[in-house]
């Protein structure tokens, strides 16, 4: 499965002016939250099928999250690779997906796990421009998914609720959180993820020739602002109780809530 | 000189930290209010490999480190001391005799399902009329063809009458030492013996949701071969257990300053007065730097305790003053969170009342503060 990494999602974000782009020194990294359910749905797939199974996470990342990858081996997965290059930096959703689907074309795969979107860049784009660019079916927004005699069965989400589609492997799909708590990281998992191999992909090694990254991007962030502050809530002060309900009363009728 | 944890141990903390502030502080409340043994939550720890945490995996354990133990029960006690106690006295009084001082055997029967956190063991040291005086052992066991003969009572034993409890580990006078002083053996006692029965939980004012008992035998029969370590090593053995034990204290009383303190914090920011929030005010921010110094002084302290086992060096100085500081930090930290809530402080509606009933037990349990200056000043050679 697909994994990335991004800032602590506790933590304030900041954009740097200049570059535009998330500060990401002094900020702790940690999984894409979403992702971690790719990791649910990953393992719940394994335990199902058994032996013979291996779960890899795909990461494309600095070095410097390796630890944090290796979280996703505590959980469970079998072992990582990471593709990893200066010139990636900066990438945007083509940059990425064009990457990922180089690299694990490179890697072999019969399923693609990715999760719905990232905590930080939100497109939620990269998943279905992944299966393009593998040329394989994508299913996107999965709340379960079950693999039988070589075929991926998946109930999508709708607004409504949901429709179960089927397609040939191998394929991508991207996974909700109605796929299930991810677990935790046992003890056991994570003495034994140090043990586990996270193999380092250079852009060169997935057969990647042109520039990505920044200089490669198709898109350009050209503004960006702050959230729009709340206005201030409206203070009443009520002389008694049944005059304050009729105050609320009011206030709810003006907003056609009422 | 490094102060960065381990890969593991960063990711064995993070794990503890989320484990406990997701599942174990929401049900601390209730648990505390209802005396109700934390189960569910000692199976999710038997999952995670909490309750075997510094065994070897080849018993049952997840072959952590000391500092990562240590960093498990801080993490367990800032949501919750009770379920703190429960974990940290199964693996360091109730699982560790075995790993120390059994056979192989013996390992094989009681530490693994141990360390798997399948059953759950007490230690039976401290007796009506032998506490700070633990070497006072009145219970008696007689070597009567080819059966120990156990009479006598024990106090304030954790885990000991839980749904999961396989039985108790305790000391007794088994003979006289060619000294004339008392030869104390430890003894396999399960729960199943004839004659050993267990009272009703304690109402205790803290710990509420921990099982603790008082034992008590009266002609129970044990084979020979239930005798833990060699005859006449029982104290010796059972102190060696407890220098661990004071890691486990001090991690305890760590936790619980901690979580004192997060809530203090959170109340602080949430609280108005004088038309700000009263951590505007100086008089509540130097409590809460107060607090954090002490805090990072007592963790540092236990850590470096923890650190100091796991390198094979001698730790009981260490172990004793980081126990002693940490269980004064504690209440140092229970009293000015409370001071900070104020009158709610005092209403049973924040989580600070719990833990400042909490509190006491760490000044007393595995040596009082006043036997922790005794031995440390024998350390010194006083």
């Amino acid at each position: 499965m697909t994994v990335k990494l991004v800032p602590d999602v506790n933590a304030e974000k900041r954009i740097d002016p200049a570059t535009r782009r998330l500060v990401r020194t002094g900020v702790d990294t940690v999984l894409n939250p979403y992702d971690e359910y790719a990791i649910e749905a990953a393992l719940q797939l394994k335990e199902k099928l058994g032996e013979g199974t291996t779960v890899t996470v795909f990461s494309m990342a600095p070095e410097s999250g390796k630890e944090t990858v290796r979280k996703a081996l505590a959980m469970g997965a079998d072992d990582a690779v990471m593709l990893t290059d200066a010139g990636l930096e900066g990438s945007d959703v083509w940059d990425t997906a064009f990457a990922l689907a180089q690299g694990l074309k490179k890697h072999g795969f019969d399923l693609v796990i990715c999760g719905s979107l990232s905590d930080d860049g939100s497109t939620g784009g990269v998943p279905g421009a992944i299966a393009e660019y593998l040329g394989v079916p994508g299913f996107t927004n999965a709340r379960h998914l079950d693999v039988a005699d070589g075929r991926l069965r998946v109930q999508r989400e709708t607004d409504n609720g949901y429709q179960t589609v089927s397609g040939p492997l191998p394929a991508l799909v991207s996974v909700t959180m109605a796929v299930g708590e991810p677990r935790y990281a046992s003890l056991k998992g994570i003495m034994g993820a140090k043990k586990k191999t996270i193999a380092v992909q250079t852009p060169a090694d997935a057969g990647i020739a042109q520039p990505l990254g920044a200089s490669g991007a198709k898109t350009e962030l050209l503004e960006f602002a702050p959230p729009p502050a709340r206005s201030k809530a409206r203070v009443v002060t009520a002389e008694d109780g049944p005059s304050g309900a009729a105050a609320i009363f009011e206030f709810l009728k003006e907003k056609k809530l009422a | 000189m490094n102060f960065d944890l381990s890969d593991e141990q960063k990711a064995i903390q993070d794990l503890c930290r989320d484990f406990a502030q997701r599942e174990v502080a929401p049900r601390a409340e209730a648990m505390d209010r209802e005396e109700e043994f934390p189960y569910e939550l000692v199976a999710k720890m038997a999952e995670l490999g909490l309750m075997g945490l510094p065994f070897p995996e080849e018993y049952g354990g997840s072959d952590a480190d000391t500092v990562s133990y240590a960093l498990a029960v801080m993490e367990l006690a800032r949501a919750d001391a009770s379920t703190a106690i429960t974990m940290a006295a199964h693996v360091s009084l109730g699982a560790t005799p075995f790993f120390l001082f059994g056979t192989e055997e013996q390992k094989q029967r009681y530490l693994v399902p141990l360390a798997q956190g399948k059953m759950l063991w007490g230690f039976g040291l401290t007796e009506p009329n032998a506490g700070s005086d633990a070497g006072n052992v009145q219970t008696k066991a007689e070597l009567r063809d080819g059966k120990w003969i156990v009479n006598g009572t024990k106090a304030f034993i954790t885990n000991s009458g839980t749904e999961l409890t396989g039985g108790t580990t305790i000391t007794a006078v088994t003979g006289k030492r060619p000294d004339g002083k008392p030869e104390i053996s430890n003894l396999v006692v399960p729960q199943s013996t004839p004659g050993f029965t267990r009272s009703k939980k304690y109402k205790k004012m803290g710990w509420r949701a921990s099982d603790t008992r008082e034992l008590s035998f009266v002609d129970a029969a044990l084979p020979e071969e239930n005798l833990l370590g060699k005859r006449g090593d029982g104290l010796k053995n059972f102190l060696i257990v407890l220098d661990g034990g004071r890691i486990s204290v001090a991690a305890l009383s760590v936790g619980l300053a901690w979580g004192a303190y997060d809530q203090a914090m959170q109340y602080a920011k949430d609280r108005h007065a004088f038309g700000k929030p009263i951590s505007a005010f100086q008089a509540i921010q130097f409590k809460l730097v107060d607090m954090l110094c002490e805090i990072e002084h007592a963790k540092g302290m236990v850590l470096k305790a923890a650190w100091e086992k796991d390198e094979g060096r001698d730790f009981s100085m260490s172990a004793s003053l980081a126990k002693l500081f940490s269980a004064e930090v504690s209440r140092r930290c229970v009293n000015e969170s409370l001071q900070i809530h104020g009158g709610y402080g005092f209403m049973d509606e924040y989580p600070i009342s719990r833990m400042y009933r909490d509190q006491k037990i760490n000044e007393i349990g595995e040596g009082t503060n006043e036997v922790q200056r005794m031995v440390i000043a024998r350390m010194l050679g006083l």
